[in-house]
Parts: structure tokens; sequence; C-alpha cells
């Protein structure tokens, strides 16, 4: 599945189009930027609250596909210009982490 | 060795905006010249902890990055204060960080330890109110 049909069938809102073709295979949950970045499959969809310049840098290293942002939380004005610089793409969602991960685990199957 | 591709960075200081700008730069070139997901990802992630230590403790310092067939060797080098329990500070966990840094989400104790476990060597020189060099190594497997 791509970044672009995670977002329609989840009913995420595009805050930063990057690559929206990328594929997501699997899903990480955290907001300790060093735990995420050493444990973050490549090429899932990372789901935090962290909305700050270093979760960019976090995403390129970590090569997730998308960033999720939970529970609306929000994205810093230099966070979005690097991720727009890096391309990359950022969802927004008011659902929580674990029911918005259920969901998806429910489209990965 | 002359067959060694040699890159050199600042590492600013200032602020956390530019951190990250070194192991980033040093991902795209290892891309570009095919090495494996592997040991991209593993440079990548130790030298981005290692430049957030460098902004958090000792207002930045430099990197240097030999690229060999084989391996990384990078030299993460700065004038800070130094490292006065190395033991302490390689525990998962053990943080002297300031507040500020826990609420970008830095902080937590993970960098050196996640540095050593994604570097096949790694070496720490401290000095106190001298500062540090970290030189590490990442094996590329084949």
């Amino acid at each position: 599945m791509t970044v672009k049909e995670l977002a329609e069938r989840l009913e995420l809102k595009i805050l930063v189009e990057g690559d929206l073709g990328r594929e997501v295979t699997g899903c990480y949950i955290g907001d300790l930027l060093s735990w995420v970045m050493g444990r973050a499959p490549e090429d899932s969809a990372w789901l935090t609250v962290m909305g700050n310049i270093n979760s960019i840098a976090v995403a390129t290293l970590a090569d997730v596909s998308c960033i999720v942002l939970v529970e609306n939380a929000a994205l810093d004005e230099n966070a979005r210009q690097k991720a727009e610089m890096h391309e990359v793409n950022i969802l927004l969602t008011q659902e929580n982490s674990y029911h918005l991960a259920v969901k998806l685990h429910e489209l990965l199957q | 060795m002359s067959n060694a591709i040699h890159l050199h960075y600042d590492v600013s200081g200032e602020d956390f905006t530019r951190a990250g700008e070194a192991s980033g730069l040093v991902k795209k070139t290892l891309k570009k010249l095919g090495y494996n997901t592997d040991a991209i990802r593993r440079v990548a992630i130790a030298m981005y902890e290692a430049e957030i230590n460098m902004v958090i403790h000792a207002e930045g310092g430099y990197c240097d990055v030999d690229i060999y067939p084989d391996r990384v060797e990078i030299l993460l080098a700065d004038h800070g204060p130094g490292i006065p329990d190395v033991d302490k500070a390689m525990q998962e966990g053990y943080s002297t960080a300031p507040d500020n840094v826990r609420t970008l989400g830095f902080g937590a104790g993970m960098g050196l330890p996640n540095i050593k476990k994604y570097t096949d060597d790694m070496r720490i020189e401290t000095t106190l109110g001298v500062g540090t060099n970290v030189y590490l190594t990442v094996v590329v497997k084949a």
C-alpha cells in the first residue's frame, strides 16, 4: 500500500506531500527520538506526537515512509519547511496511536 | 589510505535545526556510492546521535568521515567539557542533558548506547575541560 492510499483509506490529512507513492509495509509508534531512530523499521508509518524539526531528521535517517502526527499534534513551521526540503510525507489524524495502528494493521493484512 | 573518500563537516552548536545535516549528507553520499542499506542506516544513526550530543553538550564540533570499500570510519571531535564518567555515560538511561532537550524528544540517555549498538567499533577519548573525540567504525558487509 502506498502512503497516498493509506491517507485516503484512513482519512488522514496530508500536511506535507513528499513522495506519496512510497510503500508502507508496517507501523511504528514512539515519541522518544533516539529510541525511534534505532528501532523504527524502514518503510513503516511512524505514529508520533513529535512534530518538531528533529522528527524530520529521524524520519529521514530511519527511512520511514511517512510521519503520522496523531491526536492532532502540532507540526512546527521549521519542521514543515525541512520536511518539504527533504520530501518527507507528513500526515495528520485526530485519532490516537492505538486506534490508528489497529486500523492500519487491518489494512496491511 | 589513498583510496578513501574523505568528508569533513562542521557541526553547528547553536541549535538543533542544523543537527542531522552532516549525517544526512553522508547518508546521501553512501547511497550514491551503492553501499548496502544496513551499513548506511547504521552510519547515519550513529552520526546523528553523535551530532546531537555535540549540540547538547559541547556547543558543536566537527566530524571527519573516511569511506573505504569495506568500512566507514568516523571521527567526531568537540571542545566541550569532556565526559567525567564514560562508563556511566554508556549506560542506557543515564543522561546529563537539560530539561529543554527532553521536550524535544532527546536526553533519554540513549545516545552513546545507540552509537555503540550501531557501530562495530567505538572508542572515546575525553579530557575534562578540553574536549572529546569519538572514533567509530562501521564495517560494510557485502
